[in-house]
């Protein structure tokens, strides 16, 4: 086992490079880089233009260097922990993400997590008293949840927060604390506004995570093994934990490898629409404005999170199915 | 389900059932009284059981016999508290004594709520029950000593350490070497026959008192078969637990039941003591049963006579010629041909423990046109890689395959191995059918896409013309044609596979492999499959290669067979002097445990344990693999060959 997983480590690195180097390609191919549009910009407020300072900023990143050399200084400037310069905000990439990354990741775990409570319970529910009211119920509501525009359902929240809790509009705490360092009361700001955009972006997770769950359950059900633990005399409730449940399982922690990036990815509209300080305004900013080093670091950052979920969810089913452990392969 | 069964079942058999039982203390085991079930259906209530009774007395064995449909299945549920969703007794008593306090007055399992505490007390604990497929009905997640540790601590209060020891002592009362180590394993770790093996010590760990086993030994092969048949009736004794065996198997029957209920609709057509029904089958259909069951001692020309037959008219041009001889000029000549597969022995745990197996090694033979080659051999032995490379699925590493059945425009004789696997030409002469009907037809496509499907992937004429054909060749399967539009699931497990047989010849092959394609239905079912591959093939002028385990059918089918074990053919001759005359060890063993319908000739289990397995170390002199490798044929005269040790004289073999 242990060997296993050093091997999937290593084949992270290759998987990384290969990864990094599309990313730099892709910022690269627009035409023009950040300092151009910067020059036509003040060009067209008719602000002057130091041409010192740009020919300084030319060289201090390496725009005129080839672009092998580029790709290098920046991987290499991230192995050692820096990122690079953003432009736009004029500080380390370090500096304007800091905060927001942890948002960011506090908003994503909290909504995987409403996501799995609530769709558990709902699935289980309908695949075991299938076509049953309950069932057509969840079902109906479900499909509400996946039909309704995040952004339109994160318009409502915000208001009936602002009119019934008389939280603040937007953001992810309130003003006071912004820029200030972490306290108790910040903390609790932040809970009080976190669970808009939780339960916004679960929405539609939840459904469709439930219809799944219902689904792959209702195969397992119909498996002769669960019959055997009934022959048992095995109570429904606890064979339906140890058995079905136990195999219906491995779809899901199949699926973390998907689940982080698509849980983040999916709250950055929303986090637009409620200017959350989270990592996603800005990476779209920062796409527009070919702020490279910065959106360069973003994308890197999903892709690492993507490589650590599917190897946490390849160990994770090679601990729970010991199919996947044990099991040899034919070749011909 | 119509009126007329239901004055076949109020017959006398019900009465008389109840006349033995009404009013003695000494019930036996489980008393079923006038048993009703009935599936909830759209349009009503749908009785598939009707007025059953019969009795299990406590330590015998009894069998439930009938067809798929016939209700057996759902009567083992209901005793079980284990009914599916939607069906419901509507009547009738299933009493059950507990013989550990027969003071207590017997407890009606029928009005049990079936989750409820006392059913599941009884149900694991003291009736338990055992199924078909032991791969699947075992979790691939727990290990056996998990899943057979669970029975005993849910309904026993014991320590882990006195768990662990009556586990480990059920497994190796069952039959199972090393209990500590296949207390660790999974299924999927285990061969079919110790699997299920697994399940019978699950169900035994509580020490039950009766077993119901519903069909137990259907999906293995035919010596594990027999070692599993052993175990459950040395065990019954032992443990004096009764049996309750549900089975289609009347060889299975003669061997193991003492008495016997024959199912028929939902309702008992006949029961009595197994002797007196096997010597003298009073019933109609009990009779026809035995008639639908191909065994050695047909004579030449003898045909099956199944429940029904299936109606079917000869289109048009193709007259019902006389069977004429196989001729001399093979179809299929195959030399020398080898396959190896790699496996990985393990996943995670060992690594980079790979394996040479040689799923296929050196078979030589040939098939003659118009003749019928009888493959027979354990799973595992090759016979699917074989038919494979046939199919050229799978390319072979070595050796040569001379077909000489290719339509006329391309070249007369062909080497298999060396064909693209794209030629279509050849794809056309050669077709095959598969065991399972279920799986094997795409269940959205209807039936006149599936049977016209190879027509449209060889480009053969247009929708209209098709149309015209099928209906033409589900006429020979004997299947209606307005079955067209109809989707696979509506059909019954032999129109099924009458419909995979129609795919197969709708292209006109000379060459029809067939992968065991009776194992997965009824005995009558396969005997009306079984004659129409007969008609087929002197209609057609087909040649088969007919895989099977169950040497019964093969010797109805085939005029010569090939025994097959370990990846070579080890003997080989036309069907009635193999029977008559088994020469390898191999070849004797699975004879030996061939089950009869026939009480006079019950397996001899002691002599069992001392015959030859599929595996070739063990084999007796001059069987076993030489040291030096050199293995040969030996020609006993009339094509009957025997793989021996190089230099083994005939004489020898003669004892």
């Amino acid at each position: 086992m242990a060997g296993y997983v050093l091997r999937r480590i290593l084949m992270m690195i290759p998987t990384l490079a290969v990864v990094s180097a599309i990313i730099f390609a892709i910022i690269e191919l627009p035409p023009g880089d950040y300092l151009e549009t910067y020059v036509a910009e003040l060009e067209s407020r008719g602000e002057s233009v130091d041409e010192k300072e740009i020919a300084f900023l030319r060289q201090q990143y390496g725009f005129g260097e080839p672009v092998i050399e580029r790709y290098l200084k920046w991987v290499g400037g991230m192995l050692r922990g820096d990122f690079g310069y953003s432009f736009e905000y004029r500080m380390p990439v370090a500096d304007v993400v800091g905060d927001r990354l942890i948002l960011t990741v506090a908003v994503s775990v909290a909504t995987i997590a409403l996501t799995w409570l609530i769709a558990f319970p709902i699935g289980i529910y309908s695949a075991t008293h299938q076509y049953s009211w309950g069932d057509y119920g969840l079902t109906f509501l479900g499909l509400l949840g996946l039909a309704t525009p995040n952004f339109l359902l994160a318009l409502i929240l915000l208001y009936f927060a602002n009119v019934w809790f008389g939280t603040s509009i937007g953001g992810l705490m309130d003003p006071e604390y912004l820029g200030k360092p972490w306290s108790w009361g910040k903390i609790v700001s932040v809970l009080e506004h976190l669970w808009i955009p939780v339960i916004v972006v679960g929405t539609a997770g939840t459904a469709s995570l439930a219809r799944r769950l219902r689904a792959n359950l209702l195969d397992e059900l119909a498996k002769p093994y669960v019959e055997t633990a009934r022959a048992k005399g095995l109570p429904e409730g606890r064979l339906l934990l140890k058995y079905p449940l136990r195999s219906a399982l491995n779809f899901f922690v199949a699926d973390i490898g998907n689940l982080l990036p698509q849980v983040i990815s999916g709250a950055e509209l929303v986090a637009v629409v409620l200017s959350l300080p989270t990592t996603g305004p800005i990476l779209i900013s920062a796409l527009q404005s070919q702020d490279m080093y910065l959106a360069g670091s973003f994308l890197m950052f999903l892709a690492v999170l993507t490589t650590v979920g599917v190897l946490v969810s390849d160990i994770a089913l090679a601990f729970l199915d010991p199919r996947i452990r044990l099991e040899g392969g034919v070749r011909q | 389900m119509g009126q007329e069964t239901q004055v076949v079942g109020t017959g006398p058999h019900a009465s008389t059932a109840n006349d033995r039982i009404t009013g003695r203390a000494d019930s036996g085991l489980v008393d079923i009284r006038n048993l009703s079930i009935a599936f909830e259906h759209a349009f009503g209530p749908v009785e598939v059981v009707r007025d059953v009774s019969f009795r299990i007395g406590q330590g015998r064995a009894v069998a439930l016999v009938g067809e798929s449909g016939a209700g057996k299945s759902i009567i083992s549920r209901a005793i079980m508290g284990l009914l599916p969703r939607g069906a419901r007794i509507t009547g009738g008593q299933i009493l059950f004594t507990d013989p550990a306090r027969p003071a207590a007055t017997p407890v009606d399992l029928a009005s049990l709520a079936p989750s409820g505490r006392a059913m599941r007390a009884i149900r694991g604990g003291r009736i338990s029950m055992i199924f078909q497929e032991p791969m699947t009905s075992l979790s691939p997640f727990h290990t056996i000593g998990d899943q057979v540790g669970e029975a005993l601590r849910l309904h026993r209060r014991v320590g882990r350490r006195e768990a662990v020891e009556i586990v480990t002592e059920t497994l190796r009362l069952c039959g199972l070497p090393d209990p500590r180590r296949i207390m660790r394993s999974y299924a999927f770790e285990l061969s079919g026959g110790l699997r299920q093996r697994a399940m019978i010590a699950m169900a035994l760990v509580c020490r039950p008192a009766l077993l119901i086993a519903d069909e137990p030994t259907t999906a293995l092969d035919v010596s594990v078969q027999a070692r599993i048949l052993g175990l459950m009736r040395d065990l019954q004794r032992e443990l004096d637990m009764a049996l309750l065996l549900i089975t289609h198997d009347l060889g299975v029957v003669a061997n193991v039941a003492d008495e016997v209920v024959v199912l028929f609709r939902g309702e008992v057509m006949e029961s009595g003591a197994t002797e007196d029904l096997f010597t003298a089958p009073r019933h109609p259909y009990l009779k026809a049963l035995f008639g639908a069951v191909p065994h050695f001692d047909m004579k030449p020309g003898e045909r099956l006579v199944p429940l029904r037959e299936i109606e079917r008219e000869r289109p048009a041009g193709i007259a019902r010629r006389p069977m004429r001889p196989a001729r001399a000029a093979p179809l299929l000549e195959i030399r020398d041909l080898t396959k190896s597969f790699t496996i990985r022995k393990a996943g995670l745990r060992f690594s980079g423990r790979d394996r040479q197996v040689r799923a296929v090694d050196h078979v030589s033979f040939r098939i003659l046109r118009r003749e019928s080659v009888g493959l027979v051999g354990e799973s595992g032995c090759g016979k699917t890689t074989l038919a494979k490379m046939i199919l050229r699925a799978i390319r072979p590493d070595s050796g040569t395959m001379l077909f000489r059945g290719g339509p006329p425009p391309g070249p007369g004789r062909v080497d298999l191995t060396e064909s693209e696997p794209g030629d279509l030409a050849l794809a056309r002469a050669i077709q095959m059918v598969f065991q399972d009907p279920f799986s094997s037809l795409n269940p959205r496509m209807t039936i006149l896409d599936i049977v016209r499907e190879p027509l449209v992937i060889h480009g053969l004429g247009e929708r209209a013309e098709h149309i015209g054909k099928v209906r033409e060749i589900l006429r020979l399967v004997g299947l209606d044609t307005r079955m067209l539009n109809r989707y696979p699931h509506s059909l019954s497990g032999g129109q099924r596979q009458r419909v995979a047989l129609a795919r197969a010849i709708i292209l006109e092959p000379k060459l029809l492999i067939l992968d065991e394609p009776t194992s997965a239905l009824d005995v009558s079912i396969q005997a009306q499959i079984l004659n129409l591959l007969l008609d087929l093939k002197a209609e057609l002028q087909l040649s088969y290669l007919f895989i099977s385990h169950n040497l019964a059918v093969v010797d109805y089918v085939a005029d010569r067979i090939l025994v097959m074990a370990a990846g070579r053919i080890v003997e080989e001759a036309p069907r009635e002097i193999l029977f008559r005359n088994p020469v390898h060890c191999y070849t004797r063993a699975l004879m030996a445990a061939v089950p009869y319908p026939d009480i006079a000739r019950k397996l001899d289990f002691a002599r069992l344990e001392t015959l030859a397995t599929g595996e070739p170390r063990r084999w007796p002199a001059p069987f076993a693999p030489a040291p030096d490798g050199g293995m040969t044929f030996i020609d006993l005269g009339e094509e009957h060959r025997v793989l021996v040790a190089r230099g083994t004289r005939p004489e020898a073999l003669a004892a």
